[in-house]
């Protein structure tokens, strides 16, 4: 049997959701799933990665990992795969986990596949395929030479499981001395937002050039709140000053894979459909019957998104009420 | 101060990808090669450092096969003053290229002050390179960089995480800074600036001058697939009333998203 580590990831707390589906992917491979988890006071979370099937837990804790950081993240990460001696290593493609990873990549002297959409274990075989050039074509990544196997996955590509609870999972604290360090998160300055971020959500609604306004993406958050979806919006729409650039799908933007994307007003431009199209379920909403966005989408809505998104929200909201 | 800016050249962002026939890496034919996106970004923030450090210098330097010359050109038309370019394979995974890059800059003087990315190139979109060449420098790193503040000693900058959230880091220098979209607006190279470019100077190394090897490369991609083509979607028809109810239904009972 072989091993593997999966690095936790928490903020403010709380572990987010593809912790659990890297332990998902490490616990059916059959093989020994430990995982480490980094912070200040997070203890408490040890009880959920055991239901998810970790069965001995690295625990790091210090004041100074109250804020990720690259540099205290890479000494902790070190140290517990030297003490765990992993086959595979897996984290997120997360905003922390895609920083912090090629960093260990370098100091092992291994190679990392990263951002993966698909991911399969067998033995101590991690065969993994990820999308280039924006998803206009995806390859298999080949692991060259010796050394465990690096890769990060992209959230939501690969299913959550349900917890299997009925296990213990051994707990051994790591202490380091985060000393000498160059860099220093000074603060964290929170997004005014409560939505979830396009990169991670579930759902995302994205609202295009069409939508002629900042005030007119109303509509769309609205639909989005409703589904507890992200808001993202076309490059033409963030060049106008209607969206954040953080909010942009595409090609110089996000790539996002969600369950359900729903365009409203979007073309399709080629740098767009790079960013959404593995998305599993894509609607389209536009006026024009024409638009290449419709080539992708599984649902069309030739019509005005105007006319359409409010009655849409209304639809829909029965639905989740009952 | 000596300002580094490592850039790449990849396929223009209309690119349609077609593959070789055995699957082995994309057809190349007929690609238009620009500069990744966000390099200019790091080109530009090199320069505006430049402008407010007078005696500093920008070194652009570019690995890849030698159509990558012309990008450095690009740079070096936009206000940098002079390139190095390292020839290696199309096919060099991140491993190499960043030791690749890191050997480069170890032979050069020793003022590094800062070393620009972009943060991540759009061809293989795996943003590891500023990392693992930070990794191979031993110098500390800022990757997704929003905006910077300079100091003497230190820079202190944006960086963007998930949800509308940014950090403020502060790091000692010499530092890798990897660049994001909205830190500036790149400029357009100028005609007497291109013609400029020309006379610049570009050092070329090989892989053999910076002692990289086969054993360099790390990962290597295989079985390139395209997207398979998608089914002919449903039309949802009727009065924007009836559309919406329809819709709602088909995610609820067909799709099961809902
Ligand atoms: C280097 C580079 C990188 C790029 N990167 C990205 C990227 O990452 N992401 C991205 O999105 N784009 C990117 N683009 C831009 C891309 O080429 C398109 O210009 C952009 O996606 C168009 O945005 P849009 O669909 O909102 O606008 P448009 O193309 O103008 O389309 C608007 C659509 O709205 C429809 N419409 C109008 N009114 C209504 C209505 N009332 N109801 C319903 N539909 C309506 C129209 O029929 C049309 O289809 C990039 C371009 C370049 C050159």
């Amino acid at each position: 049997m072989g091993k593997i580590l999966v690095i936790a990831e928490q903020r403010d707390g709380k572990l987010k959701k593809s912790t659990f589906e890297l332990l998902g992917l490490a616990t059916q491979s059959g093989n020994e799933t430990s995982a480490v988890l980094l912070g200040d006071g997070v203890s408490g979370l040890t009880k959920e990665l055991e239901q998810y099937g970790a069965t001995s837990i690295y625990l790091i804790q210090d004041a100074s990992l109250k804020f990720y950081s690259a540099e205290s993240y890479t000494l902790g990460v070190l140290e517990a795969i030297k003490q765990a001696s992993p086959d595979i290593v897996l984290a997120s493609h997360s905003p922390t986990g895609r920083d912090f990873m090629p960093k260990i990549a370098a100091c092992l002297g291994v190679g990392l596949a990263s951002d993966c959409t698909q991911a399969q274990i067998s033995g101590v075989n991690l065969k993994v395929r990820r999308p280039v050039y924006a998803g206009k074509a995806t390859v298999e990544v080949e692991f060259l030479g010796q050394g465990p196997r690096l890769a990060t996955i992209r959230p939501n590509a690969i299913g959550a499981p349900k917890p299997i609870s009925a296990q213990t999972a051994k707990v051994i604290p790591i202490s380091i001395q985060f000393t000498g360090l160059k860099t220093k998160v000074i603060e964290i300055v929170k997004g005014n937002s409560a939505r979830p971020d396009v990169a991670e959500a579930p759902a995302v609604v994205s609202g295009g050039r069409s939508l002629k306004s900042a005030e007119n993406f109303k509509i769309i958050e609205e639909l989005a709140d409703v589904l507890g979806a992200a808001v993202g919006a076309s490059r033409a729409a963030v060049d106008a000053g209607y969206r954040a650039h953080r909010d942009q799908v595409g090609q110089t933007g996000k790539v996002v894979s969600p369950v359900l994307y729903i365009a409203c007003g979007i073309s399709g431009a080629i740098q767009h459909l790079a960013g959404m199209r593995t998305s599993k379920c894509i609607v389209a909403i536009n006026t024009d019957p024409e638009a290449p966005i419709f080539q992708v989408a599984d649902y069309g809505v030739i019509g005005d998104l105007f006319a359409v998104v409010p009655l849409l929200k209304e639809e829909l909201k029965k639905i989740k009420e009952h | 101060m000596n300002i580094y800016v490592c850039i790449k050249q990849v396929p223009d962002t209309e690119t349609k990808i077609k593959l070789k026939p055995d699957f082995t890496w994309i057809d190349t034919g007929g690609i238009k090669w620009v500069m990744s996106p966000f390099d200019e970004y790091a080109v530009e923030e090199a320069l505006r450092v430049k402008e407010k450090n007078a005696g500093s210098t920008v070194i652009v330097v570019s690995a890849g096969p030698t159509r990558v010359i012309e990008c450095i050109r690009t740079a070096l038309a936009m206000g940098a003053d002079s390139g190095i370019h390292i020839e290696i394979p199309e096919t060099a995974d991140n491993n190499m290229t960043a030791k690749a890059l890191a050997n480069a800059l170890k032979k050069e003087p020793a003022n590094i002050g800062l070393v620009f990315t972009g943060k991540e190139a759009i061809d293989d979109g795996s943003a590891q390179v500023s990392q693992l060449l930070a990794g191979f420098l031993g110098f500390p790193y800022v990757s997704v960089v929003l905006n910077v503040e300079y100091g003497a000693q230190s820079v202190k900058c944006k960086r963007e995480i998930e949800g509308g959230a940014y950090e403020i880091v502060e790091t000692a220098l010499p530092a890798i800074i990897a660049t994001q979209k909205g830190i500036n607006e790149p400029r357009y190279a100028t005609l007497p600036n291109i013609m400029k470019a020309k006379k610049k100077e570009i050092k070329t190394y090989k892989t053999s001058d910076l002692g990289i090897s086969e054993g360099d490369q790390k990962i290597k991609f295989k079985n390139f697939e395209l997207p398979p083509p998608k089914q002919a979607g449903k039309k949802v028809s009727g009065d924007p009333a009836a559309q919406a109810k329809e819709l709602a239904r088909l995610l609820h009972e067909e799709a099961k998203v809902i």
